[in-house]
């Protein structure tokens, strides 16, 4: 495959990545990383 | 004059990810008061593998992230986080591993550290280098929706029993700093400090091999390494042949052959290396060289 297919190829999945992205923010997603995230995740270092 | 050229050269990424691990893990209060940070900023994922429960994160680990919304009731695939992997690796592909990663940069300081034979490579060391992809599938994916209670909820497979980073950046100083925390330390915790030290004494005689092998965020980016935005190319016609840049790569890529392998870690030290100038990226037209190549 040329480089530059390679490279236009990378733009289109970085925009689905995008649109992903606001689609998950628009859905709230990024809260439930957030509530996630503000607790100490006792499994991830080694006690739960 | 190569010599010179790569060692600074190599300060300078050393540098970039110091600073960029200090600027993501810069809440000192957390350090001070064994606590983690609770503000705004823990809604945003990393792009390295930066655990969250780290006292000093301003940012969300994108693997725990995406174990924690499988591992929930209905297994839900968070478009959010996926999209964010996708997004960051089809723009900069393992770029991440060799600039933007904290555990990578340990493990760069770590292999810095003299030993009498250091490995290059040894027997298995290609077929090792796919379990990753089964870490990924097996730890961060499969058994978190699988292996559910009697609620639905799963566990944080990678994060719970493999993850070195969690232990080293969490872990160690929330115990620390941490007396309830210390109270209930038990036996996963002993097999994830062995881990932890296992992961340490290998990367002294191992150029990253949590990266090499374990890293299932590496394994992600890597799929995206072929069609980065952001990736190193090969001049064909400048190419000599000489092999430096495949003597110069700590991670056995030969550069010449495949300049966009998925085991690249894009530290650049290919670029510096090449006498002709035939491997460029696109930060290349930044750093003009004294030989004018």
């Amino acid at each position: 495959m040329k480089a530059d297919k390679k490279r236009i190829i990378g733009f289109a999945v970085a925009l689905v990545g995008a649109a992903m992205m606001a689609f998950g923010v628009a859905d709230n997603e990024h809260r439930e990383v957030f509530e996630k995230a503000v607790r100490i995740c006792l499994e991830c270092i080694g006690i739960g | 004059m190569d010599k010179k050229r790569n060692g600074k050269r190599f300060n300078f990424r050393l540098v970039f990810q110091g600073l960029w691990a200090l600027i993501t893990n810069s809440y000192l209060t957390g350090f001070l008061q064994g606590k983690i940070y609770q503000g705004k900023l823990k809604n945003i994922c990393l792009p390295g593998l930066n655990c969250y429960s780290c006292p000093g994160a301003l940012g969300s680990c994108p693997v725990g992230a995406l174990q924690s919304s499988l591992s929930s009731r209905g297994s839900k695939i968070s478009l959010y986080v996926s999209g964010f992997l996708i997004f960051v690796g089809a723009v900069m592909g393992r770029y991440v591993c060799g600039w933007l990663c904290p555990f990578g940069l340990i493990q760069d300081l770590l292999n810095k550290i003299p030993f009498p034979k250091k490995l290059r490579t040894f027997k298995g060391d290609r077929l090792l280098r796919k379990l990753k992809y089964v870490i990924l599938l097996l730890f961060v994916i499969l058994l978190p929706m699988v292996a559910v209670d009697m609620t639905g909820l799963g566990d944080p497979w990678f994060c719970k029993y493999i993850c070195p980073a969690g232990t080293l950046e969490g872990g160690v100083p929330l115990v620390l700093l941490n007396s309830a925390l210390r109270e209930t330390v038990g036996f996963l915790y002993t097999w994830k400090i062995l881990l932890l030290a296992l992961t340490v004494i290998l990367s002294v005689i191992i150029y990253r091999p949590f990266c090499k092998y374990i890293c299932p965020l590496g394994a992600i980016y890597s799929f995206f390494n072929k069609i980065s935005v952001f990736k190193i190319t090969l001049d064909k016609e400048k190419c000599v042949g000489c092999g430096k840049c495949e003597r110069t790569c700590k991670m056995n890529v030969n550069p010449c052959k495949n300049p966009d392998s998925a085991e690249c870690i894009r530290c650049r030290e290919c670029i510096y290396a090449c006498p002709t100038g035939a491997l460029k990226d696109n930060f290349s037209s930044l750093s003009v060289r004294k030989d004018g190549k």
